[in-house]
């Protein structure tokens, strides 16, 4: 029975959202989901998100924590006995992996959303700059297994459901994300091959399968 | 082992302000850099390839970016004076208050600021809405953090200074007593601070850079001949 202290309020494909459930799986805490429909939003969702009325929102014995990187580092914190720890206890490690995740939602998020919402010379703008930021992610990891080291962390779970929209991105924008940043993609793979990991995100298929309707309602093929 | 600390930063920057606060509040001896943004140095570039931007800290030979990634790598590194609470969720909350600052707070008043007719208009309403989340924070404090300066007073500190700046060189009100009591007295008992006040930039110098930046994006009307 899912754990009644813990509720995720989210929207199936949303990369934000997943972040959260990627997270909650990682440290194998139990939680009730609660599907939220962003064009009809619920007066729950508009009580606990009263600033921005959006999702992802965590409810933890009755509070809300909104943001999801911030929910990312509460989870972190309040199971801290949990493993994996999502961030490293030196504070100079702590303070690149803070760098790398505000990097991520101030850079990619626009460029990501130009390859699947617009076509012609915008979408190939779109395709340029996203390909230019996953180069410079794909060198931080350099070797590394994970962003995180040997174990994923805070960056990884960032980053993990851009990836899972990769094949979205590929089929509305006619290219291989793979051909220019193969060790991402690798990466990408790596994680996704853990079990709890993959339980806790839609497949990449069904992200795809869950856009054309609003691709379409945009005009576009 | 002695620490070397330098900060990059430049003389007017709200986001170079936070981490002189941060130091400044832990007692920490650095040596200051005031770039010239038109001009680089190597040791910027070097020390921020990514977004080649201040502030930078760099501690023992190593870089910091990000004001409040900079922010709350001093909390972490130097004990003494805490910026964020312990409690996870008033961290979470703090967090979430120094975000908004930055995602919605000051792009509204920067548009308030450079816009003007219909444009301006809705800005000034986002703007209000904007501040009217933060005068319900400050209900039953002195300061966002409770009694003492937190992490939100850091982060939006730079309001305490900048708003009478825009005020006097736009002509316009946007935070006055009677709209917005609490930040009102939060702004005028953070500026109080004598730590915070002799860090504000020279208001003389202040005063032609924001004329200048406002004649950019709003050139001044020539009459028709």
């Amino acid at each position: 029975m899912a754990n009644e202290e813990v509720v995720l309020l989210d929207f199936s494909p949303s990369p934000f959202g997943m972040r959260v459930k990627i997270a909650l799986a990682l440290k194998g805490i139990e939680y009730e989901y609660r599907h939220e429909d962003i064009f009809n939003k619920s007066p729950l969702l508009e009580k606990v998100n009263p600033v921005h009325k959006k999702i992802p929102v965590l409810i933890h014995i009755g509070k809300p924590i909104c943001e999801s990187l911030l929910i990312l580092e509460y989870i972190d914190e309040v199971w801290k006995d949990k493993t994996p720890k999502f961030l490293p206890h030196d504070p100079y490690q702590r303070a690149q992996a803070r760098f790398w995740v505000d990097f991520i939602d101030k850079k990619l998020y626009l460029p990501a959303k130009k390859i699947w919402t617009t076509r012609g010379d915008e979408q190939e703008e779109g395709k340029r700059e996203f390909i230019e930021l996953l180069k410079v992610l794909e060198a931080e990891l350099g070797e590394k297994t994970y962003f995180g080291g040997g174990e994923l962390g805070l960056l990884d779970i960032a980053l993990l459901p851009f990836y899972c929209w990769f094949y979205s991105y590929e089929a509305f924008g006619k290219f291989s994300i793979e051909a220019e940043c193969p060790k991402l993609v690798a990466w990408g793979k790596r994680c996704i091959e853990r079990e709890c990991v993959s339980k806790a995100v839609p497949s990449p298929k069904a992200i795809h399968d869950s856009l054309i309707p609003y691709v379409e309602a945009l005009g576009l093929n | 082992m002695a620490e070397e600390v330098k900060l990059f930063k430049t003389w007017s920057s709200p986001y170079g302000l936070r981490a002189v606060w941060a130091l400044k509040l832990k007692g920490i001896e650095y040596e200051a850099i005031d770039e010239d943004l038109a001009n680089k140095s190597s040791q910027l570039l070097q020390y921020n390839p990514v977004h080649k931007k201040i502030p930078v800290l760099v501690h023992n030979g190593k870089p910091i970016a990000e004001s409040l990634v900079i922010v709350e790598y001093i909390d972490e590194t130097w004990k003494q004076n805490p910026i964020l609470p312990q409690d996870p969720y008033e961290r979470a909350m703090a967090r979430f208050w120094a975000k908004f600052g930055d995602d919605k707070v000051l792009p509204s008043i920067w548009g308030w600021f450079t816009k003007q007719g219909k444009e301006q208009e809705e800005l000034l309403q986002q703007a209000t809405e904007n501040l009217k989340f933060l005068e319900q924070q400050l209900e039953g404090k002195v300061f966002f953090g409770g009694e003492k300066i937190g992490l939100v007073d850091i982060a939006l500190g730079f309001l305490a200074n900048l708003i009478c700046i825009l005020e006097e060189v736009s002509g316009l009100e946007l935070i006055t007593k009677e709209k917005f009591p609490l930040l009102f007295g939060w702004m005028q008992n953070f500026a109080a601070i004598p730590m915070i006040k002799e860090t504000f930039p020279p208001h003389e110098k202040m005063i032609p850079k924001y004329v200048a930046l406002r004649e950019k994006y709003l050139p001044p009307v020539v009459p028709p001949k």
